[in-house]
């Protein structure tokens, strides 16, 4: 933590950074992620295993960009989200300072997102047992008792898109939801409106979450909407064969070979 | 305002629950599912949950739900039929185990659905809704409800106030309206004359932390404040704080076509959300959080005590609860109160 606060501070002093951001503490319990700007205030920095949500969302947040350059606290699910946002263009070398954290707790840093697709690549991204035995379970369900188990799951939702709010790869200015004109998703939270936003915003995450666990987390009401997004994953590895964040590898589900099996796209 | 003041044993307040029931009444209680207690509809005493301090939804939909119908309509030939709200439709119903704070969250948004025409679904519902809520013996570091004019034992919009003493074997039950006062009426045998409990000495001890009317007074000099931008730089822009709150009334109307027939709903909306005040022409000005922030505290602290003589906030803490980043409610209205003129 020392060695995380005195290069938090190094970077603001010298003026390589305007802006650190990382973890501090909250009430009670809780942490949470701060801003800061002044070498003073690095004393305010913690690292500690509370530290799980994905700072990489405020990368595109417009007051936080305003700031100027920032430094981030980097964990490996944020490393993996800098380089899903590399290859979608939103990220360069130059965009931040990336504090790496190790999965042991060591602060790394990197000058290079190429340095970062390496260190990643060491760690593939695996499923719990806990989530790989639902997937299972989910698998062997009838397409009755799927649907009875999604609309089961995800009936409660009052859509406060706090899932949308925490993950870093929603970053569109205007989400689909907010398209009215023609309206696509059903406003109103109730079944068709809650199964049509979770399975879009679903589709949206195949073959570029980072399984950073950020949008369950962030549900007020604790549902477990990862469960979508981990099956993707499942799927997409079923369907593609590997599950590899990269920075030049484009998304599966929106890029075209021509040398493609399927047919009907041609 | 008490009309009179009696005690029941927790014996007696099972058969009491069992009565409503057998009266007709719809009871919405706290129920604990995947380890989250939500008010959900009960109709045994056995599933009711009593040790929690707070609920993680409010108890507001119940009268003012995320998403309702407010009529159909059938376009026909040169003629469109409407098939309207139907206030037989609402069952008479009771919610039981509401915190004083919740109970006291139907006094402001009864007064948002009345504020210049008169919201006959809201207004029906809540009619047709006892509240029998339950004093709090305890609090946690997000309650505040002391600050904002309530108390552990507030009376305040509740029909009935249940205070459970010692172990909880037996309770005071203040009758504060006429809608609890029926309500006892069902089965008065199962209460007793208050022997004159100080019910004070079993409620949470909750310190007041800061001062709502000076609040108020400060904020009209703050609009322009860089502190919105200071508290808010965390905040993601999500609608999690209004959609727990016992007092956000914010909605949005939308109409669901299918062919020729078609239904005009109401559902929840939060000034959280980008898309809140975006207006046609593409302008939107509430641009970016800190705007949005500053809304949600100001409506709260400022622009209801102004226009409607009450406080958009009861102190539930709930909406520090549910944020996904520390977004304390209290910790901010503490700081604004700490700012120097």
């Amino acid at each position: 933590m020392d060695e995380l606060r005195k290069r938090a501070h190094e970077l603001l002093q010298s003026g390589e950074v305007k802006l650190v951001i990382g973890y501090e503490q909250g009430n009670g319990n809780k942490v949470r992620p701060v801003f800061i700007t002044n070498p003073e205030d690095t004393a305010k920095l913690i690292f500690d295993s509370r530290c799980v949500q994905n700072l990489a969302v405020y990368l595109s947040k417009p007051e936080v960009k305003t700031i100027g350059k920032p430094a981030i606290v980097a964990t490996l699910p944020v490393l993996r989200t800098i380089i899903q946002l590399a290859s979608e263009n939103q990220l360069t070398d130059d965009s931040a300072v990336i504090l790496g954290i190790t999965p042991d707790g060591a602060l790394r840093n990197f000058s290079t997102l190429e340095e970062i697709e390496t260190f990643i690549n060491q760690f593939e991204i695996q499923l719990e047992e806990r989530d790989k035995k639902i997937i299972e379970q989910i698998n062997q369900m009838t397409p009755e008792e799927r649907w009875k188990f999604w609309v089961d799951t995800l009936t409660p939702c009052f859509k406060c898109y706090a899932c949308r709010a925490a993950c870093p790869m929603c970053y569109c200015t205007k989400c689909t939801v907010e398209q009215n004109q023609p309206q696509w998703i059903p406003v109103p939270s109730h079944q068709l409106g809650n199964l049509e936003w979770h399975f879009m915003r679903a589709m949206h995450m195949a073959g570029r979450c980072v399984d950073c666990g950020a949008c369950a987390r962030a549900c007020p009401i604790s549902i477990p909407l990862n469960l979508l997004t981990k099956k993707m994953m499942e799927d997409m590895k079923a369907q593609f064969g590997e599950y590899r964040i990269a920075i030049k590898k484009g998304n599966p589900m929106s890029t075209f070979k021509p040398e493609d099996s399927e047919t009907f796209i041609r | 305002m008490t009309i009179k003041r009696l005690i029941i044993q927790k014996t007696s307040l099972e058969k009491f629950f069992d009565v409503l029931i057998q009266k007709g009444k719809t009871i919405y209680a706290p129920k604990r599912k995947n380890e989250k207690i939500n008010y959900e509809v009960v109709n045994h005493f056995s599933e009711v949950c009593d040790d929690y301090i707070q609920t993680t939804q409010s108890a507001k939909s119940i009268i003012f739900p995320r998403t309702e119908k407010l009529f159909n309509y059938n376009k026909g030939k040169g003629n469109i039929t409407l098939e309207d709200f139907d206030p037989d439709q609402v069952p008479e119903a009771v919610i039981w185990g509401v915190r004083p704070c919740d109970a006291a969250g139907f006094i402001p948004l009864t007064a948002i659905f009345n504020w210049d025409s008169k919201d006959e679904i809201y207004n029906t519902r809540f009619e047709k809704t006892t509240i029998i809520a339950f004093s709090c013996t305890s609090a946690d570091e997000s309650c505040f409800c002391t600050s904002v004019g309530g108390n552990p034992g507030n009376t305040n919009g509740a029909d009935i106030l249940l205070t459970g003493m010692g172990d909880k074997n037996l309770f005071l039950a203040e009758v504060i309206t006429e809608k609890g006062e029926k309500a006892v009426s069902f089965a008065p045998n199962l209460f007793e004359e208050d022997p004159g409990i100080e019910k004070e000495k079993y409620l949470a001890d909750l310190p007041k932390q800061f001062n709502q009317e000076e609040i108020k007074d400060k904020l009209q000099a703050f609009f322009e404040s860089d502190l919105w931008k200071k508290q808010s730089l965390r905040c993601l822009g999500c609608g999690a704080c209004a959609y727990v709150c016992p007092t956000c009334a914010c909605f949005d109307i939308q109409d669901e076509v299918h062919g020729k027939e078609g239904k005009r709903v109401r559902c929840w909306d939060s000034c959280g959300l980008s898309l809140f005040t975006l207006h046609t022409s593409g302008h939107n000005p509430r641009s970016v959080q800190s705007q949005r922030w500053r809304q949600r505290l100001m409506h709260k602290f400022s622009y209801m005590p102004q226009r409607l003589a009450v406080y958009g906030c009861t102190g539930c803490g709930r909406c520090s609860r549910a944020c996904p980043v520390d977004m304390n409610m209290l910790e901010h209205l503490i700081s604004i109160q700490e700012i120097q003129k």
